[in-house]
C-alpha cells in the first residue's frame, strides 16, 4: 500500500478528513519552501502538495502564475526540486506529491524523471495537463517506480470518462469543483454535494476536492462530502502579500501560514465522527 | 492509443481534464457535420458571397522578371473579406460552433487578424465573442483592436508573461475552460489539442485546393514548387495539403528567424526547436533544457510563436517538407519589393514567404513555376514597417534588390 493510501486509510479509521496544502516551491526561495512544509505538517497538513514552477501554467490563476514566475526568477529547476524532496523526505512523516505539467516532465525524461522521484521520497504525481488518454506512456514508469499518478476529474467529466478515469487512478482522485483555473473564489459551487456523490458512486478511492477553498467554513462544508481538502492560492495569496517581510522574518511569515492552515484544520474537525 | 489524434509521433490532446469533454463532442460533431452536404453548402455560400473566394492565383510578372528565373505565381488570400485567410477557418469554425449549440465564441490574436476574422463571423452569425490579445500586441495593432471593437467584440489585453501571441492563447484556453458549456474555441492556427490541428487544415485546404485547379487551368501542370509562411502554420499547411501526395511539387515552408538564427532572437521552431507539449500538442518549439518555454522574436506579430502545429513537426520529421527560415530584414526588403514590383502590400508574415521566394526563384529555369502564398495584407504593417525603415533606406533596399538581376 502507498504511503498516500496509507494515510487515507488512517484518517479514516480516525473519522478524520486530509487538509492538503500545495505551495510553490520556490516560492520565493527553496529555503523558504523546505521551512514552509515542515511547519505545515506540524500545523495539520496529512500531505504536501509541491508545485513544480512552469512558464505557461494553463490550468492556474494568477496567483500561482505569478508565484511560478517568482521561483523561475530563482532558476528553480526539476533537479533542485528533486533535492529539496530529498532533504524534506528525512524532516516531515505526510506523503509528498509533485505538481507538475507535463512539459518539464517530458523534457526531463518518463522514466528518468519517475525514478528520480520515487529515489527522492516522492510519493505522487499530478499532471494538470495529462488527461488519461495521453497518460499511458507516463503512467507504465509511475507504476514501476511506485509512484501514485493522480488523476483529476472536472464538473465537466461524463459518466463514461468517470468510470474509465477511475479504474485507472491510484492514490485518490482530485475532484475539481469548479469550471475555471486554480484560485480563491468567495463561495463553493452549490451543486458540490451533488457533484461528490456522483462521482462517489463510480470509485472507492479517497476524493479530495481542489479549486477556491480560503475559510474554515468552506473546508468544513467539503470535509463533509469529501475524504480532503485540497488548499492552494489562499497560502500563496499571504506569501505574496508577505514578500517584502520574508527575507528579514521568515519565520513570522511562515508562523502566519501554518495558523492560517491550522485554523482551515479546526474548521474541517467540527463535524468529525468518531 | 487512438493514433487518429497524432501525425506520426506529434500531436495529442494535453490538456486540463475539464476540456476533455468539450474535445470529445467537437471530434465527434465535427466528423459528423464535415460529411453533409448541407454543411459543406453553407459553407461554400459564405465562403464564395460573403468572403470572396476564390481568390485569385495571379501571375507576377515584374517579381517574375525582377529575379530571372522560375515563374512567379501569388495565391491572393490577401482579396479575402478581412484581408488574410484566417477568415476560411473563422467561418468554418463558427458554423460547427453553431452545430453545437455553442452562443460564444472565443479566440486569441497576434497580429490581431484572426481576432477580426472571428469577430466578423460572430457578427455574421449573431454571436459573442471574445478576443485574447497580447498587451504588446494591442499596442503594436491598435487599429485591428479598435476593428473588433466596431464588430462587436470584447478585447481582453492580456499581461502576463510575454505579452504576445502564447500568453493570449494561454489566456484564452483559462477562460475556455470556465465557459466551456456554452462557448467554442476557435483557435486561429493549425495549433492546439486534436482535432483542431486537423480541423483547420480541412478548413485552409480550400488554399491549395483552388491553387490546383487554378494553376492548371493556366498553366496545364501543377507547379515546382509552394511556399508559404509558418507561424502556427494554418496557410501553409492550407496550401500544401491538396498536394502532398503529388510528389513532384517541391513545398517549403518559411519561418521567422528575426534577428538571426544564430541570435537565439527568433521563432524558429523547426529549424531550431526541440520536441515537447505546448498548448495541448507535441510538437517542436522553442524552450530552454528544463522544458520551459522560451519567448520567440519575430518583426511579424503572426509569427512571433514559439510553437507549430504538430502536422509541420510531422511533415519535417519525414521529409515531405523543407522547412526556411527568413530573416527580419530579409522580410521587410521582400515586403518592399513585392510592394513597388508588383502593387502588393504583403502582410509581414507573407513576406517571409516572398523573400524565401525571391533566394529560390533565380535558381531555377522559366520553365518552373513557383506558387507564392500571400497569406495577408499589409495595411496593418505599415506603421510598424515605417518605424524600422527610413526614407532613405528604403531606396537603398530597393536599388539592392534590382541589383539582383544585373549580378546574376
Amino acid at each position: 500500500m502507498s504511503r498516500i493510501s496509507q494515510t487515507f486509510a488512517i484518517l479514516k479509521a480516525n473519522g478524520d478528513k486530509a487538509l492538503i496544502p500545495y505551495i510553490s516551491c520556490g516560492d520565493p526561495s527553496l529555503e523558504f519552501t523546505e521551512k514552509l512544509a515542515c511547519s505545515l505538517e506540524k500545523a495539520g497538513a496529512d500531505l504536501l502538495e509541491l508545485g513544480v514552477p512552469y512558464s505557461d501554467p494553463v490550468a492556474d490563476g494568477p496567483t500561482i502564475q505569478k508565484a511560478s514566475q517568482r521561483a523561475l526568477a530563482q532558476g528553480v529547476t526539476l533537479e533542485k526540486i528533486f533535492h529539496l524532496a530529498t532533504r524534506l523526505r528525512t524532516q516531515i512523516k505526510i506523503p509528498q506529491i509533485l505538481m507538475t505539467y507535463y512539459n518539464p516532465i517530458y523534457c526531463y525524461g518518463l522514466e528518468k524523471f519517475a525514478a528520480d522521484a520515487s529515489r527522492a521520497g516522492v510519493d505522487g504525481i499530478i499532471v494538470p495537463d495529462l488527461p488519461l488518454e495521453e497518460a499511458g506512456a507516463f503512467k507504465k514508469y509511475t507504476d514501476a517506480y511506485n509512484l501514485d499518478l493522480i488523476f483529476i476529474v472536472a464538473p465537466t467529466t461524463t459518466a463514461e470518462r468517470l468510470e474509465r478515469i477511475a479504474a485507472a487512478a491510484r492514490g485518490f482522485l482530485y475532484c475539481i469543483s469548479v469550471l475555471g483555473v486554480t484560485g480563491s473564489r468567495g463561495e463553493l459551487p452549490k451543486s458540490l454535494e451533488e457533484f461528490m456523490t456522483g462521482i462517489r458512486s463510480y470509485t472507492e478511492l479517497p476524493l479530495a476536492v481542489g479549486f477556491g477553498v480560503s475559510t474554515p467554513e468552506m473546508a468544513r462544508r467539503v470535509a463533509q462530502t469529501a475524504d480532503g481538502v485540497i488548499v492552494g492560492s489562499s497560502l500563496i495569496e499571504r506569501i505574496e502579500k508577505n514578500m517584502p517581510v520574508i527575507p528579514k522574518e521568515p519565520e513570522k511569515v511562515i508562523g502566519e501560514i501554518s495558523s492560517y492552515l491550522n485554523n482551515l484544520k479546526y474548521g474541517m474537525t467540527l463535524d468529525r465522527k468518531i | 492509443m487512438n493514433k487518429q489524434r497524432y501525425f506520426g509521433g506529434f500531436g495529442g490532446q494535453f490538456v486540463p481534464e475539464t476540456l476533455m469533454p468539450a474535445l470529445e463532442e467537437l471530434e465527434k460533431v465535427y466528423a459528423q457535420v464535415s460529411q453533409e452536404p448541407e454543411f459543406k453548402e453553407e459553407l461554400a455560400y459564405y465562403l464564395q458571397n460573403y468572403a470572396g473566394r476564390p481568390s485569385p492565383l495571379y501571375y507576377a510578372q515584374r517579381l517574375t522578371e525582377t529575379l530571372g528565373g522560375a515563374r512567379i505565381y501569388l495565391k491572393r488570400e490577401d482579396l479575402n473579406h478581412t484581408g488574410s485567410h484566417k477568415i476560411n477557418n473563422s467561418l468554418g469554425q463558427a458554423l460547427v460552433a453553431r452545430r453545437m449549440g455553442k452562443k460564444k465564441l472565443l479566440a486569441e490574436t497576434g497580429a490581431g487578424q484572426h481576432g477580426v476574422a472571428t469577430a466578423t463571423a460572430a457578427a455574421l452569425l449573431g454571436m459573442k465573442c471574445t478576443v485574447f490579445m497580447g498587451e504588446e500586441d494591442a499596442r503594436r495593432q491598435a487599429l485591428n483592436v479598435f476593428r473588433m471593437r466596431l464588430l462587436g467584440a470584447e478585447v481582453i489585453k492580456v499581461s502576463s508573461g510575454t505579452k504576445t501571441l502564447k500568453d493570449a492563447t494561454n489566456e484564452a484556453l483559462r477562460f475556455w475552460v470556465s465557459t466551456v458549456e456554452d462557448s467554442h474555441y476557435i483557435i486561429g492556427s493549425a495549433v492546439g489539442p486534436h482535432p483542431y490541428p486537423q480541423m483547420v487544415r480541412d478548413l485552409q485546404s480550400v488554399i491549395g485546393e483552388e491553387t490546383k485547379q487554378q494553376i492548371l487551368a493556366q498553366e496545364g501542370r501543377l507547379p515546382d514548387c509552394l511556399i508559404a509562411c509558418v507561424g502556427g502554420g494554418s496557410n501553409s499547411i492550407g496550401l500544401f495539403h491538396p498536394f502532398i501526395q503529388d510528389t513532384g511539387v517541391r513545398m517549403i515552408g518559411v519561418e521567422a528567424a528575426g534577428h538571426g538564427l544564430a541570435t537565439g532572437r527568433h521563432a524558429a521552431s523547426l529549424s531550431k526547436g526541440s520536441k515537447g507539449v505546448l498548448h495541448g500538442a507535441l510538437t517542436y518549439l522553442l524552450q530552454d533544457v528544463n522544458g520551459q518555454i522560451q519567448p520567440a522574436h519575430s518583426i511579424s506579430a503572426g509569427l512571433d510563436y514559439p510553437g507549430v502545429g504538430p502536422e509541420h513537426s510531422f511533415l519535417k520529421d519525414s521529409g515531405r517538407v523543407q522547412y526556411a527560415a527568413v530573416t527580419d530584414q530579409e522580410a521587410l526588403a521582400a515586403f518592399e519589393a513585392l510592394s513597388k514590383l508588383e502593387g502588393i502590400i504583403p502582410a509581414l508574415e507573407s513576406a517571409h514567404a516572398v523573400a524565401s521566394c525571391m533566394k529560390v526563384a533565380p535558381g531555377l529555369t522559366p520553365e518552373q513555376i513557383i506558387v507564392v502564398n500571400i497569406s495577408g495584407r499589409g495595411d496593418k504593417d505599415v506603421e510598424t514597417v515605417s518605424e524600422v525603415l527610413g526614407g532613405e533606406d528604403s531606396e537603398q533596399d530597393f536599388t539592392n534588390l534590382c541589383n539582383l538581376k544585373s549580378q546574376r
